[in-house]
């Protein structure tokens, strides 16, 4: 591996990768995502490798563990190039066939092709089938066609081309433009402006500024990040440099979970590869630019997701959050000036640079651009990862893609944003994805993890499952959340539990306001908000817990006691 | 060295896995160096000893804080606000109930009583003889697999309590 000193470098190495690559080799891309691995991929990759080696077919076939595909619910995911048929529920003992029947013989193997459950139409490739029908994968879609762990392939699909637009085509105040222009909103949760941020960050006072990723991702039912940036690091790296030449800053942290061990060796690949070819480190491309990434982890809590505690935490320290009346852009790690921004975030930069803003911005709402990616969980026939416009209904996502409730049970509730966001009912699906009008409905997009619920699930008991999780998770560090989550807890586990109390419903939401107003942190302020979207639109079910001792949704087991 | 080392020994050397109860001194030495006066490295250091030892003994907290010149009281604060620390010797086979959404919407809660049941002990614990050790994890993004638990990081997909017996029964 050579450095590579100049873009002309860079694209006569590109040229080198392209002209090695035989279009018409077959090559088995096997989902390696996390939901696969669950499933023991790993098994039905070695049996690709032995069955490979006993036909000797070594020279002839190529072997690929990708990132995630998104449509866990059918893992493991096979897809054989150049014909891309897509392979369904792979065992180990399906192999031989492939190699033999698909691979040499060309001849698609039925019975592990889609099957549509309602028509029993069958699909052969992956953009026919439903789930991905219609998405817009421009974030994700490249996985199935790179190794995350082959840098040659993300420069094979024309990966850092980006980056070496915006150093030697664009000066700083130009990207920084575009991004704003693009109007690209953080994709953590917040929704707030990505060009605003770095723009703040960048004229904070200070020679040293920082930037992070947050791959923190704690939030329960959230896995579209880890999809990402696992399947595709090199995107969200080179978003990273670009983002950090823009602001500049010479020194950049990736905040990362500790229990997932593929992605964490992912990211140390995907750094120590840009660094051999000098996209990282000193004079990147010849530019004279410097940058340099570390990467920290979290040890499981989900606080230290938060900006202000993420940053302590990179310090060594406890990750308690602090006020924010300045905010960590202007002073973060160490109280320098700190531009922190989601994995989904930095994603979205490359593409901008490369398109331009006027091509990214025709993309969603009026105010909510680009694509989004949505972790979809819960009572849904197909979880899984869904990339779509922003704008598209929810209704689209739970039918369309969802493939919608199984087992034949009603729709009850949507639930948008984990232990800090809201619960939206089924008589509201038609709203589109949009930061606002979710917001405006009382929950938030949140990092995108949409949680579908049906009929039986109570929703008493989710807000009480919500403070439970938080109960935990909190720091302690301030009174309100302590002690605030302590209490409605409480409240929630008795009337659960049959002992609700007339007034109740009330003091839930006297605590909630209180927790809401004056806690130390968003996560804190964020805490009543779950149960405060459930009151305003599931009310009868906490009153029917309280006054007629009944869980409507026949869950809570005490109150089922009383019905017997 | 510290004979507290081999507390969480089970006797049978087969049945030991590599690591697990016996610490790799060398392993350790080699961290602390890695990291000697360097106070920010706290939670890293803390991590990778938990991850070869599977927990901190009390002596290696010490030594962790010699190291890396940080009062023991803020290495202590450290080692007791995360959940991933263990102050006390895990089991041999460590079980991981999924308690995320997705998983407690399709029926975790009743995995882990009947995991619970089963081992006689409750998330945080570990059994007499160090056999199991149980925890809950929030979620592992994995939630078309729901419910699932994972012992020793072998994934058990959608189970059910019915089938658990059978899967803890491969664990000696």
């Amino acid at each position: 591996m050579a450095r590579i000193n100049s873009v002309a470098e860079l694209e006569e190495l590109r040229k080198g990768i392209l002209s090695k690559i035989e279009p018409d080799k077959p090559c088995i891309a096997i989902c390696a995502g996390i939901a696969c691995l669950g499933l023991g991929n790993d098994r039905v990759i070695s049996a690709f490798e032995e069955e490979i080696r006993k036909q000797s077919l070594e020279t002839k076939v190529d072997i690929r563990a990708t990132g995630c595909h998104g449509f866990c619910e059918k893992g493991p995911i096979v897809v054989i190039y150049p014909e891309e048929i897509c392979y369904l529920e792979v065992t180990p003992e399906d192999v031989p066939e492939i190699i033999t029947q698909t691979v040499v013989g060309k001849k698609v193997i039925d019975r592990l092709i889609y099957t549509d459950p309602n028509t029993g139409a069958k699909a052969v490739h992956q953009f026919e089938i439903p789930f991905y029908k219609n998405q817009s994968r421009l974030l994700i879609g490249n996985n199935p066609k790179i190794n995350p762990k082959s840098i040659e392939d993300y420069l094979a699909i024309g990966g850092y081309s980006a980056l070496a637009k915006a150093l030697f085509a664009m000066n700083p105040e130009q990207v920084l433009e575009e991004i704003k222009k693009a109007n690209l909103r953080g994709r953590g949760g917040g929704g707030f402006p990505a060009g605003s941020k770095w723009e703040t960050t960048r004229n904070a006072p200070g020679e040293e500024k920082y930037v992070i990723v947050n791959a923190h991702e704690g939030e329960p039912g959230a896995f579209m990040d880890r999809a990402l940036f696992t399947g595709n690091p090199h995107l969200v790296l080179e978003g990273l440099i670009i983002g950090a030449y823009t602001i500049g800053s010479h020194q950049g942290f990736i905040y990362t979970r500790h229990d997932t061990p593929q992605l964490r060796e992912n990211i140390d690949i995907a750094l120590s590869e840009a660094k051999e070819y000098g996209l990282l480190g000193k004079n990147i491309l010849g530019s004279g630019f410097n940058f340099n990434v570390e990467v920290h982890l979290d040890v499981g809590i989900f606080v230290s997701g938060e900006s202000s505690a993420l940053m302590r935490s990179i310090e060594g320290k406890a990750p308690e959050p602090r006020p924010k009346y300045i905010r960590t852009s202007v002073s973060g790690i160490w109280n320098k000036p700190s531009n922190l921004n989601n994995v989904e975030t930095w994603a979205n930069v490359p593409q901008i640079i490369n398109n331009g803003s006027k091509w990214y911005s025709s993309i969603g709402t009026e105010r909510s651009k680009g694509t989004k990616l949505i972790s979809l969980s819960g009572n849904i026939c197909n979880t899984g990862v869904v990339e779509v416009p922003m704008g598209t209904s929810l209704k689209e996502i739970i039918y369309n893609f969802g493939g919608g409730i199984p087992n034949g049970k009603k729709l009850k509730a949507v639930h948008f944003g984990g232990p800090m966001g809201g619960s939206i009912p089924e008589s509201l699906i038609d709203s589109p994805l949009d930061f606002d009008v979710l917001s405006k409905l009382g929950t938030s997009l949140g990092a995108g993890d949409m949680l579908v619920l049906d009929e039986d699930n109570c929703m008493v008991e989710v807000a009480r499952y919500f403070l439970d999780f938080l109960s935990g998770e909190s720091c302690g560090k301030c009174v309100p959340c302590r002690e605030g989550i302590r209490q409605m807890l409480k409240i929630l586990t008795d009337i659960t539990d049959g002992k609700g109390k007339e007034g109740d419903i009330e003091l839930l939401e006297e605590i909630a306001g209180v927790v809401g107003e004056a806690a130390l942190c968003s996560l804190g302020r964020s805490v009543p908000k779950p149960l405060l979207s459930m009151l305003k639109y599931f009310r009868d079910e906490y009153e029917a817990h309280i006054k007629d001792k009944r869980c409507p949704a026949l869950f809570c087991k005490e109150l089922k006691k009383g019905e017997l | 060295m510290s004979p507290t080392y081999e507390k969480a020994d089970s006797g049978s050397g087969e049945r030991r896995r590599s690591g697990k109860e016996t610490m790799d001194n060398d392993r350790i030495e080699q961290i602390l160096n890695e990291h000697q006066g360097q106070a920010g490295s706290l939670i890293k250091v803390l991590m990778e000893i938990q991850e070869q030892n599977h927990w901190l003994p009390r002596e290696v907290l010490v030594k962790v804080s010699e190291k890396l010149e940080v009062p023991l009281s803020r290495v202590l604060r450290i080692a007791t606000f995360y959940k991933t620390f263990s102050l006390t010797p895990k089991g041999r086979h460590e079980i991981h109930v999924c308690t995320g959404t997705a998983c407690k919407v399709r029926g975790a809660q009743r995995v882990l009583d009947e995991v619970q049941e089963l081992t006689g002990i409750k998330p945080g614990e570990t059994d007499s003889d160090l056999k199991f050790s149980l925890e809950t994890v929030n979620c592992q993004g994995c939630c078309s697999l729901g419910p699932m638990i994972e012992v020793d990081g072998k994934t058990h997909s959608k189970i059910s309590p019915a089938e658990i017996a059978d899967a803890l029964k491969k664990y000696e």
